[in-house]
């Protein structure tokens, strides 16, 4: 069980990744992330990084908690998950540091939503 | 043999380039005691007088990816093109290209390999601000070419704490052998404590100043033993979840020596995480 944890929170790390380092696919999951999810996982979830696409992999898939936090931007969750903080910060800044008029609002608002977190924090080990 | 002119260790902090940069209107009021330090620092290596810079940071999550994950990487190739999309976006980091130094490159992978660090290697590789901050800070008319050394710090498993420290002493020992006329500086950049990505994040201050206060002790003494008899990667999690990346100030230290203090030490205590600068002259401030 655990190595299928592990390899959950590989692919949740590889979302963010993907979606982080391409500037039309951050604009797409801020307006359309249940969409933007749905065709990540068809598409992409697949998809070997230094590979050409017809060596993709065939077994990649997200359980419904994973998909579930992805569609609604669920940071908190994600975090829960082990997700890779650094990932699902540098990602949410890119979606919603705009909406906050103080400069780093957001980030003080996404810390206070994590609040209730004490060490040890959830494993990010993959 | 190639000469060793400086050793310098220094926090890479992406918000430098812009608060630095930006005009009086908006510039953050800290910014100019920051750029006041920055150019004190700075001054450290200029007065060393290098001729190539040895670069060690650590990828984030940039080029190197979980699918194939290096724990320490030398980058040997003609040039470095730099900075990356999602750092311009948040950091307004400017796109950069470094030139290589590819002869000292082949010289510490061959030499490397044969001491027992077993280092992946990168013939195209574009760098990020762990490599380009303390470019812009130390060095910012980028005008030597580099070494990169990347070290996962990043993407658990991670190597342990007393790696780095080896492979710092490793780094010095083969620069010194380096059959060379050229002065190498032997740049590193790590965090002190830093939270990204929970609860602690962005504080008014690092999000713990009690270890910040003991490792900088530790830095500024050259306290190997002390540093290694406290720091293990499970403690690392308790200063800050990002607090691995003092395992690159770790690294610093072996290449600096047991026991050397520092030449040059200052501190900044940022409202989200404490700066950190050293230099050491192994030949002395004039060698």
């Amino acid at each position: 069980m655990e190595s299928m944890d592990d390899m959950s929170k590989y692919l949740l790390n590889k979302f963010l990744y993907t979606i982080d380092r391409d500037p039309q696919l951050v604009e797409r999951y801020r307006a359309d992330p249940r969409g933007t999810v749905t065709w990540w996982e068809a598409e992409r979830a697949n998809v070997i990084m230094n590979l050409p696409t017809l060596e993709q992999s065939t077994w990649q898939k997200f359980d419904d908690t994973e998909r579930e936090a992805l569609a609604t931007h669920d940071y908190v969750k994600l975090f829960e998950l082990g997700a890779h903080p650094f990932l699902t910060l540098t990602l949410c800044i890119a979606l919603f540091e705009r909406d906050y008029p103080e400069p780093l609002g957001f980030q003080l608002e996404y810390a206070t939503r994590l609040k209730h977190w004490r060490l040890p924090y959830p494993d990010i080990a993959t | 043999m190639a000469t060793v002119a400086a050793v310098i260790a220094s926090t890479h902090h992406p918000f430098y380039y812009r608060a630095s940069t930006s005009p009086p209107e908006t510039r953050p009021p800290f910014a100019d005691a920051w750029v006041s330090k920055i150019l004190a620092f700075r001054e450290t290596l200029t007065h060393a007088r290098p001729d190539v810079l040895v670069m060690v940071g650590s990828d984030h999550f940039h080029q190197l990816w979980l699918d194939n994950m290096p724990q320490f990487l030398i980058g040997k190739a003609p040039f470095y093109d730099a900075n990356f999309y999602n750092e311009e976006r948040e950091f307004g980091l400017p796109r950069m290209c470094l030139a290589g130094h590819e002869a000292l490159s082949s010289y510490l992978l061959r030499e490397g390999l044969d001491a027992g660090f077993d280092f992946a290697f990168s013939n195209e590789l574009r760098i990020d601000h762990s490599v380009t901050c303390p470019i812009i800070t130390l060095r910012p008319q980028a005008d030597l070419p580099i070494v990169p050394v990347y070290t996962n710090i990043f993407a658990p498993p991670l190597p342990q704490p007393k790696r780095f420290v080896e492979l710092g002493r490793l780094l010095r020992r083969l620069v010194e052998a380096w059959p060379s006329d050229e002065r190498v500086a032997i740049i590193g950049t790590g965090h002190l404590s830093l939270e990204l990505g929970g609860p602690r994040q962005f504080g008014p201050h690092g999000p713990d100043p009690e270890f910040d206060r003991k490792a900088v002790e530790w830095i500024a003494n050259g306290d190997i033993n002390g540093a290694l008899r406290e720091v293990t990667l499970d403690s690392l999690w308790t200063p800050g979840n990002a607090t691995h990346g003092f395992m690159d100030f770790m690294l610093m230290m072996g290449v600096a020596g047991d026991n050397q203090r520092a030449d040059y030490v200052d501190t900044l205590d940022l409202f989200h995480t404490m700066e950190a600068y050293f230099t050491w002259y192994p030949n002395g401030v004039d060698g």
